[in-house]
């Protein structure tokens, strides 16, 4: 291998020379390409981290950050200029989009936070912008318009009241974030005076975004999973019969029903419409471990979720060497399962929308402060989660909890009808005490919108959760 | 009133550098001399105004007293770093010239608008570099017998990295750096020069039957030294000139390819075998995801470029002094922060169009040892050039290697302008004799 003989002195070489040459020259202009292509398309994501906030403050500088519109063409965010020169962020709704909208200061979460570089971005045409650089005048940022909507906002956020817990509205075709809301609140308009006052409170965590960072117990509303599970091992679900007797046990573990009612006979549609802990507790002891946990993964426990806001993991404890008690704890929602209400109206969203979730999301489009569209984000599918006919078997029974069951608040709507699953999540040692889960859908023969509404030790889903979801619906397809 | 000055100069700033750069390579239109020399002198005004204004805004920005002096003193050695060569060696490159000294006003003024105190000290090796870069060509044309010393370049090469290897402390897990006297010496740097004349001796001197084998024994020692070190970026950068060097030597492209595959097994090996490798290659895949521990570099100098866009945030407009060691490996971040990417584009095409000269020159000769010497040098610089910019831009991992003639580093930028003076020496050597040296 090493015979190769050297050239003579005169033996021209430069062939070689100038293949490298143009070797290496392409592979700078490739990292030239690379650079631009970075700096041109890559880069708006890239910077827009929480690491990277003085930059964006030095940005703030130079530039009057852009307006966050409604997608009713509400102004949820602006910046006005003083007479002094000064600026002030100002929020015309307060309170009510504290956490959906968010704030840039000490701290930045919401919208804010995730546009942060796109609302600092001049996209006006570069001849202006160059003149505007010249003559001292501050560029105006890009407006960015968000799919939120003020009415169902504003709806949500009075019908939960005082109360702890959050309300999360999505389309289910388009994956838009009608409504978002977290109490308690804050009014961003007072940030940097509430600051310390606020994130000092641990007991309230008025800052938390409960919609998608707060992890729950799911308790009933869980059992949307567990069926989806039987129907998947059991072709002839249809067949199932159970005699509800308050309570059930099984290798050890003892289940009770809810306030320990006894719900007597019932297939599998009743025991789902009447939340039977009993009849479910007798369901999952037959599940399949392993395939459950798989089921639960595939829904997105233990795993990333499309969500554009900050938000926290849920998660599901099974694997295939789980003992019943495990099993079982798992199947009716209680047990180390954890869920956030986001994730949970994104489960309900591809239940209504055919098995298919939407990608959620919040940033409709980003416009120029002249209003000239730069950038229209379309809705985007993240996937099947289960197939048609078993997202058409869990609305069956999810419409089953409306007319016989604890949904009952749902009943005799005008011009829609609504499916959904209530929960009462223990998550104390004190057994009385829960929080109120309602996950549903409308209208039921074409749905249109999931919803999830928590409140935290608001006692049953059925009385407390449910009409706050039938206000909203009310709202939506009525108009308040 | 105030900003908008600043403004004003950082578009001056991004228009001079675009033209500057494009007319390294527009000059090639012109044949004649005499033609191009107006185009060399317009490239110099370009860099002195260049100078001239971001040396006014460090002024008016830092209020410190000693910036007019050093932007005298240096503009001063720059200039006459010019004008000597222009004197001294009138067949030199001259577009060499103006690169070379286009890239240190490039450092020297992001230095001190970093660092006033690193600008410094990297004035004073500038200062005692350039002397050595003013005499090189004229040794090299009366010492014409370099090569017959080439087992002295290997055995000195290998010797020096043994040294370190042992005797060195580790900075950062990586056994680079040897104090004498009080002088910090990074032999990898140094070996860079004298590997390539062992090469290249080897290659043509030897009367040997196996002087490839020769060659690639020598330069495999270097690289394990290298790598024993956890120099990697050296290493690989040995091992691409040796590669090109044989290439070049042999006209046989299967060296070439099959170099290039001994490099990728090389990079797989070393991944598999060393935690630092890894981490490498963990933190270009996702610097965002690992910020709060390895990826924290690269994340930081994606955020200083990307924030600074097209045209950057003009000088003390930014805050590149959140990017670790950005005197140094990162200097192209800061640059593209406060200059804007459109200004460091411009400077990449400054280097390419080094590297072009390289290998043009490395055509002109007639001697195959010094066409290797200048293929050899053109590859170090081209190579290391690619290696610091892919690193800090994420296009390739990070190897940790610094920017030639503009980052921070005595050793650095030393031995950038001894390969710049070499190359020049030899060509003037041959031009003015015409024939070739023996």
């Amino acid at each position: 291998m090493f015979k190769s003989r050297i050239r003579d002195d005169n033996e021209k070489t430069n062939n070689e020379i100038l293949f490298i040459t143009y070797v290496f020259t392409a592979v700078f202009v490739a990292l030239i390409g690379y650079i631009i292509y970075f700096t041109a398309f890559k880069s708006d994501s890239v910077i827009n981290n929480a690491y990277n906030i003085k930059r964006g403050e030095l940005l703030e500088e130079r530039t009057v950050r852009g307006s966050i519109m409604s997608g009713d063409g509400q102004v949820l965010a602006r910046t006005v200029t003083r007479e002094d020169g000064s600026t002030v962020r100002e929020y015309p709704y307060g309170n009510v989009f504290a956490h959906a909208v968010g704030f840039m200061a000490q701290g930045c979460i919401g919208v804010e936070a995730m546009a942060n570089y796109k609302l600092l971005n001049c996209s006006d045409f570069f001849a202006d912008r160059i003149k505007n650089d010249l003559s001292g005048v501050r560029n105006h940022g890009d407006t960015v318009v968000t799919t939120l909507d003020t009415s169902l906002q504003e709806t949500a956020a009075s019908a939960l009241g005082d109360r702890k817990g959050a309300v999360v509205l999505m389309d289910v075709k388009t994956g838009y974030i009608l409504a978002l809301v977290s109490k308690p609140d804050f009014d961003p308009n007072n940030i940097d005076d509430i600051w310390d006052d606020i994130n000092a409170d641990t007991e309230n965590s008025p800052l938390l975004n409960r919609a998608t960072q707060g992890l729950y117990p799911p308790g009933s509303t869980f059992k949307i999973v567990t069926a989806l599970e039987y129907l998947r091992e059991n072709e002839n679900a249809a067949s199932y019969e159970f005699d509800c007797t308050g309570h059930f046990e099984y290798d050890g573990v003892d289940i009770n029903c809810y306030h320990g009612q006894n719900h007597g006979h019932m297939d599998l549609g009743l025991s789902f419409a009447k939340s039977c802990n009993s009849s479910f507790a007798n369901i999952s002891s037959g599940l399949d471990k392993g395939k459950f946990a798989a089921t639960c993964n595939e829904l997105l426990f233990n795993s990333s979720i499309p969500c554009p806001f900050s938000y926290k993991q849920s998660t599901v404890k099974l694997d295939g060497d789980s003992d019943s008690a495990d099993l079982i704890q798992t199947g009716i929602g209680q047990g180390k399962t954890q869920i956030t209400p986001i994730h949970m109206a994104m489960i309900t969203s591809a239940v209504a929308n055919r098995g298919v979730l939407m990608e959620p999301m919040v940033i409709d489009s980003v416009k120029t402060a002249g209003g000239a569209v730069i950038k229209d984000y379309k809705s985007r599918e993240y996937g099947r989660l289960m197939s048609e006919d078993e997202a058409a078997g869990l609305r069956e029974l999810m419409r089953g909890v409306v007319l016989n069951g604890t949904g009952s608040k749902l009943q005799g709507t005008v011009g829609y009808e609504a499916a959904g699953k209530t929960g009462s999540a223990e998550y104390s040692r004190d057994k009385t005490k829960s929080h109120a889960w309602f996950a549903g859908f409308a209208p039921f023969d074409d749905p249109q919108v999931a919803i999830t509404v928590i409140v935290e030790g608001g006692g049953s889903g059925g009385d407390t959760a449910v009409p706050i979801a039938r206000m909203v619906f009310d709202d939506y397809f009525n108009g308040k | 009133m105030e900003t908008i000055i600043y403004v004003f100069s950082n578009y001056i700033l991004m228009v001079l550098m675009v033209v500057y750069a494009f007319q390294c390579f527009y000059v090639f239109r012109y044949s004649s001399e005499k033609e191009r020399d107006g185009i060399y002198l317009f490239q110099v005004v370009a860099m002195s105004l260049i100078y001239l204004i971001s040396f006014g805004i460090i002024w008016i920005k830092t209020g410190d007293v000693n910036i007019p002096g050093f932007y005298g003193l240096s503009q001063m050695i720059l200039w006459a770093l010019i004008l000597l060569y222009r004197k001294l060696y009138p067949e030199a490159n001259k577009l060499l010239v103006n690169n070379m000294c286009m890239l240190m006003s490039i450092g020297f003024i992001i230095l001190a608008r970093l660092n006033y105190n690193k600008a410094r000290k990297q004035l004073m090796v500038v200062l005692f570099s350039a002397l050595l870069a003013l005499i090189i060509p004229f040794v090299l044309k009366r010492f014409k017998r370099l090569r017959r010393f080439y087992k002295l370049f290997a055995i000195a090469g290998m010797a020096s990295l043994t040294f370190v290897l042992v005797f060195s402390r580790a900075i950062n897990g990586s056994k680079l750096n040897i104090r004498i006297g009080g002088v910090s010496l990074q032999a990898s740097e140094f070996v860079k020069i004298i590997f390539v004349f062992s090469i290249a001796g080897i290659l043509t001197c030897s009367k040997s039957e196996k002087r490839l084998m020769m060659a690639a024994v020598v330069s495999a020692i270097h690289v394990l030294l290298l790598v024993a070190s956890k120099d990697l970026g050296s290493a690989i950068i040995f091992f691409m000139v040796f590669t090109v060097m044989v290439f070049v030597a042999t006209g046989r492209y299967r060296y070439l390819f099959g170099g290039l595959a001994g490099a990728a097994l090389g990079s797989v090996a070393g991944y598999i075998m060393f935690s630092h490798v890894r981490i490498r290659v963990l933190a270009w895949q996702d610097p965002l995801g690992n910020i709060e521990d390895y990826g924290y570099q690269i994340a930081q100098s994606l955020f200083a470029i990307g924030t600074g866009g097209f045209k950057g945030m003009g000088l003390f407009g930014g805050t590149p002094g959140r990017i670790p060691v950005v005197e140094s490996d990162f200097i192209f971040a800061a640059i593209s922060e406060e200059f804007g990417v459109i200004f460091s584009i411009g400077m990449i095409l400054v280097c390419i169009s080094c590297f072009i000269m390289f290998m043009n020159i490395a055509m002109r000769f007639n001697d195959l040892f010094y066409k290797l010497v200048a293929v050899g040098f053109a590859v170090t610089y081209g190579f290391q050039v690619f290696l610091t910019i892919g690193g800090v831009t994420k296009f390739i991992p990070l190897t940790g290697v610094t920017l030639p003639l503009v980052s921070y580093g005595s050793n650095s930028i030393m031995v950038s302008l001894i390969m710049f003076s070499v190359i020049q020496g030899l060509y003037v050597s041959v031009r003015s004799s015409n024939t070739d040296g023996v």
